[in-house]
């Protein structure tokens, strides 16, 4: 049962890690609502 | 066009399921042919009432009307205030994606200024996704309530041998309980973000529900890592013991026993159910892994233009009467058909995981001592798998327990 309750604590530290590491990758969700705008004038 | 979409895309896993005939599909996908001549090729009555009832119109009469001169008058003449197009041609134009739009933002896909499928895809999601998604969730634990109800719990016949061996060694049961106990969490919080509008906001408030969401969309984005890890892990572990051979047939002619006490067809590690369930989760969960990144990263990763444009090449679909698939899709339609494709798949998943599930806790004496400590009873492993208990102890599993 050990490995199990091991299993769970890596799958929130897995997430943990993802939210800080998407933060940083240039495909990150960020760009559809804060993308570049470009001046048109 | 999205509705035809959304029929081909269902109709695709249902035949895939073999669930229903190409013949039905066919039926489904019948446009209506209306005359316009007395409209002069323009919009009639006949047209809205097929559209509100849902029915599959040929709209190139009103796609391809955009622009042309004919339609208005020369802006010198006499009320020419529109000059040669008029607002209804620029409207269309935008609505089906043939204006030239420039925008200031970069945000992908800020051209669209009209996405006309977005009102299809959000019915469908919130029709006939909800109901027949709920229905086979509903169906299959009935059915298991059923057999339980019948059968009983799978109980071992022989007296146990109160010595245990090995069944699944620590990574093993580790990438199992990574991809399962991944799977739980991206099953509930993706029923809730589906369901949370009618299954939760009703009892506990927009407010409440508002908060929840927020939560449950972060642990479903970031849960996901997890799930593809798992996925890989376990898939590498037991790839080797799960390629089918004519043990299999034989399991399968007698329902592995699962119906009839006293029966235990010779298995290896794994029987043919297990392996069903095995290539399941692959097929499967490289499927809803790849739209789930799709729609992490939106408009990135368009998928079914592409795979339209294959399968079209192989002929799938004209054999199934569908025709060829579109191969232009907008970005906003890409993802309203991954987020389709991914709920869908994510159905059918959840159902075969109840299953799982059930036969590996309640439904089968000792079942869960495999995964989780690891460890069974010989008697478990000689009536369930015994070719593997040969294997393993290099005893005859007709042997009486020592």
């Amino acid at each position: 049962m050990k490995t199990m309750f091991l299993a769970f604590a890596t799958i929130i530290l897995l997430a943990f890690a993802a939210d800080v590491i998407l933060d940083y990758v240039p495909l990150s969700t960020q760009d559809v609502t804060s993308g570049q705008s470009v001046r048109l004038d | 066009m999205t509705r035809s979409l959304l029929r081909i895309l269902c109709t695709l896993v249902l035949v895939s399921l073999g669930m229903v005939s190409p013949a039905l599909a066919q039926e489904e996908t019948a446009e209506v042919t209306v005359d316009r001549s007395a409209t002069g090729g323009a919009q009639t009555l006949e047209d809205i009432l097929a559209r509100q009832q849902g029915l599959a119109i040929d709209d190139a009469f009103r796609r391809d009307d955009t622009g042309a001169d004919r339609s208005g008058a020369a802006i010198a003449d006499q009320l020419g205030t529109l000059g040669g197009a008029s607002d209804p041609e620029l409207w269309r134009a935008l609505r089906y994606g043939s204006a030239n739009v420039t925008v200031s933002t970069g945000a992908p896909a800020a051209n669209i200024i009209i996405q006309d499928s977005g009102m299809r895809w959000l019915a469908f999601r919130d029709g006939d996704l909800r109901t027949y998604g709920g229905y086979l969730l509903l169906g299959m634990i009935g059915v298991l309530a059923l057999f339980y109800l019948g059968r009983g719990k799978i109980r071992i016949d022989g007296p146990l041998a109160g010595k245990t061996i090995q069944r699944f060694k620590a990574f093993e049961r580790f990438g199992h309980w990574l991809l399962g106990g991944s799977f739980i969490l991206l099953g509930i919080t993706g029923l809730l973000q589906l369901f949370g509008r009618v299954a939760l906001i009703p009892y506990f408030g927009k407010d409440a529900f508002a908060a929840y969401a927020v939560v449950g969309k972060w642990i479903h984005n970031n849960v996901a890592w997890a799930f593809m890890i798992g996925l890989v892990w376990v898939t590498v572990t037991w790839i080797s013991h799960n390629i089918p051979n004519r043990l299999d047939l034989k399991w399968i002619a007698v329902g592995g026993g699962l119906f009839s006490k006293g029966v235990h067809p010779p298995a290896r590690k794994f029987n043919a159910g297990q392996k069903l369930i095995f290539w399941s989760v692959v097929v499967l969960g490289v499927s809803i892994s790849v739209s789930g990144l799709s729609l992490l990263f939106p408009f990135k990763l368009p998928l079914f233009a592409a795979t339209f444009e294959h399968l079209n090449a192989i002929g799938l679909p004209q054999l199934l009467g569908l025709g060829e698939l579109p191969t232009t899709l907008t970005p906003h339609e890409e993802m309203q058909l991954a987020q389709l494709w991914h709920a869908i798949v994510a159905f059918v998943f959840i159902a075969i995981a109840i299953a799982h599930i059930y036969i590996g806790s309640i439904g089968m004496q000792g079942a869960f001592d495999a995964m989780g400590k690891g460890e069974v009873d010989e008697q478990w492993a000689k009536e369930h798998h015994g070719l593997w208990y040969e294997e393993v102890t290099g005893k005859s599993p007709h042997h009486p327990a020592e």
